[in-house]
């Protein structure tokens, strides 16, 4: 796995967002680097819902911020609307920032507890200086009432009086205030109750309708990017493994990290919970990952042609591509 | 030894003070652990759970929480135990493994230090015998090279590493029972499979009995012989694992089953929710606690409080019209 190659991505003029060979490394002392991500390509077309799953340390994050330019990369590019980011200096750059967004793991700390709903929503608002002050207190009840919130009740209240599903509508709101037609949402409901998420995942599937929004959704289950995307990616140790449309990727999945990854999904029955497999040891440290497919070490099917020659993304059946020389059935 | 059970909990309640007036965390609760028993506690978040677990450890500030009830711990009363002699419970007797790995260990000691801390104080052991103790624990929950894990700190470690250390601490004195507070919800879905089987496995090769406290029932599905459903202080459905999944009575507990994102349901659907929010804790209110959410609901139900019944047995619910009927 943990391949490279670009045989997935598409060219027609519905992409609106396109990485080419994308690499973040960070200094880590001792003349070490961390190798977060290692060349990654992918593309997304508008309207389309990218979900990125892998397990922690896997380089999802980063590149979801790298997207942003949060650093900017290493190195490799990153295309949005025709306009190469990577070059733009930083006000040109500040331009482009209203049309992507992010929503973050952590809705509480991620709101100011010292502002009020209303300040917060409004915020993005007031510093790209949208509308006269009416028209802006106008705008944030809108969102409000769209993320499910009821501005009457919350406008003058402040994060910390919220639970943590309330406080990510708060977030979303947030989020939307500028119209961007790129969310990207890392771990949107990994912080939440089982019950609660449910509730978010519906949200943002209705804002993504309504708003017109392109989704980038990063997650560590499976599960729950089943019901949202329309595309996942695998990712391990800053490498693609596998990317599909969801259906095809959980009925047949390819390369053995994913299988491994849908397998350990928990199943809410007492009868088949009993003969789960699971992946054993841990991901290598990303200073020094394995020659050739990085995810050999923990790997049934690995031999030693996985060591030596890494493996490149190729197609297995329509929209389906692995990255493995030995793909599962 | 006795044919009791290892814990027993009779009428237990714990309020806390607050602004607004009492706030009633957990209410009324009838639970029985059996000797090498695995139960399983799920309910949302706000629904009491945690607060029971640490409530029947004794591990709730005194001055701040109110206890009511017995807690009965193989054969002794610990309700009326002063602190001081509940200590001598902890580690040795009754176990606990914290929510969250990365802030409940110490970030400025050792591992080693702090796995072998109750083996020290209580059992005395020597250094040598504790460090050597402490790295046949850190084995046993798989840690490779645990020698080298021993001398390192929390930062240093992975989520679900530091887990891992976390459930050896609680190990170490082999303890007869253990509570496991949300085990895996910090941790990635691969390394939460990893373990829950190792707790499972653990549990059969030490005999233990476990308390294992969760939002998903998916989680717990193949890990307890029993469930209790919780729900606003209470428990609301308590019946043997297999028999609440194939014939759950509670609409709250089916309304839990139906929001776990599932891989076998078809992709890009609506997932079925709960309307609403859990009721004021410090408002008691009149009739059934879930009613205002339930799709079932009747006037009876907002009048009426139903009762915690055993239907057939071991499945009690608390219902006044059960799904797949009768009462």
């Amino acid at each position: 796995m943990a391949g490279s190659g670009k045989a997935h991505l598409r060219n027609n003029e519905n992409v609106i967002l396109r990485v080419e060979d994308l690499t973040m490394e960070f200094p880590a002392g001792r003349k070490k680097v961390v190798r977060a991500v290692s060349g990654i390509s992918f593309d997304i077309e508008r309207g389309e819902t990218l979900a990125i799953v892998g397990e922690s340390g896997c380089g999802k994050s980063t590149l979801g911020k790298a997207i942003l330019q949060l650093p900017k990369p290493t190195s490799g590019s990153v295309n949005f609307q025709g306009q190469e980011l990577t070059t733009l200096n930083k006000d040109a750059l500040r331009d482009v920032r209203p049309a992507m967004q992010m929503i973050f793991q952590d809705p509480v700390s991620s709101l100011d507890p010292r502002l009020t709903v209303a300040k917060i929503v409004d915020e993005p608002l007031k510093i790209w200086e949208r509308g006269d002050e009416l028209w802006r207190s106008k705008k944030v009840d809108e969102l409000l009432n769209a993320v499910g919130l009821d501005p009457a009740l919350v406008r003058d209240r402040r994060s910390y009086e919220f639970s943590g599903g309330q406080c990510q509508r708060i977030s979303i709101a947030r989020s939307l205030a500028l119209e961007p037609l790129l969310l990207i949402c890392d771990e949107p409901v990994s912080a939440l109750d089982v019950s609660v998420q449910a509730q978010i995942l519906n949200l943002l599937q209705d804002m993504k309708e309504r708003y017109g929004l392109t989704l980038i959704f990063i997650s560590h289950d499976l599960a729950v990017v089943k019901a949202v995307s329309t595309r996942i990616m695998v990712m391990y140790l800053g490498k693609v493994c596998e990317i599909s449309a969801p259906d095809e990727l959980y009925s047949r999945p390819r390369h053995h990290y994913t299988h491994a990854l849908v397998y350990s999904v928990p199943i809410p029955d007492p009868n088949v919970a009993a003969r789960r497999t699971t992946l054993e040891g841990e991901p290598p440290s990303p200073t020094d990952p394995p020659s050739g497919c990085r995810f050999r070490t923990r790997c049934p099917a690995a031999t030693d042609l996985c060591a030596q020659e890494e493996p490149q993304l190729h197609e297995v059946s329509a929209g389906h591509y692995v990255a493995c020389h030995f793909p599962r059935n | 030894m006795s044919n009791n059970p290892m814990l027993s909990l009779r009428n237990f309640s714990v309020s806390f003070d607050t602004a607004r007036g009492p706030l009633y965390a957990v209410r009324n609760i009838d639970i029985d652990v059996a000797d090498g028993e695995s139960l399983g506690i799920v309910g949302e978040s706000g629904s009491g759970k945690t607060v029971l677990s640490r409530g029947a450890m004794g591990l709730l500030p005194k001055r701040a929480a109110h206890r009511s009830g017995t807690v009965i711990y193989d054969d002794h009363d610990l309700s009326q135990t002063p602190r001081k002699e509940l200590r001598e419970y902890w580690g040795t007797g009754m176990a606990m493994i914290f929510q969250d790995p990365m802030t409940a260990l110490n970030p400025v000691r050792k591992i080693g230090a702090q796995l072998t801390e109750g083996l020290r104080i209580r059992l005395q052991m020597s250094k040598t015998d504790a460090n050597a103790r402490g790295i046949e624990l850190l084995n046993r929950v798989r840690i490779p090279d645990p020698a080298a894990v021993m001398e390192k700190y929390p930062f240093q470690l992975s989520g679900g590493m530091r887990q891992r250390v976390m459930i050896a601490i609680a190990l170490a004195c082999k303890p007869r029972l253990l509570f496991a507070d949300e085990p895996t919800t910090a941790l990635d879905v691969t390394v939460q499979a990893q373990v829950m089987q190792l707790l499972s496995e653990l549990r059969h090769e030490m005999g233990m009995s476990m308390v294992i406290v969760t939002h998903d029932l998916g989680v717990v599905a193949g890990h307890t012989d029993r469930i209790a459903v919780m729900y606003a202080g209470e428990v609301v459905e308590i019946a043997p694992t297999k028999q609440l999944f194939a014939n759950m009575k509670m609409p709250y507990t089916e309304a839990l089953m139906k929001s776990i994102p599932r891989l076998d349901s078809p992709s890009g659907q609506r997932l079925p929710v709960i309307s609403g929010r859990l009721p004021d804790p410090t408002q008691p209110e009149t009739g059934c606690s879930f009613a205002s959410r339930c799709p079932y609901v009747t006037d009876k139900c907002r009048e009426a409080t139903p009762p915690l019944v055993e239907a057939t047995p071991g499945h009690s619910y608390r219902c006044w019209f059960p799904i797949g009927g009768s009462r």
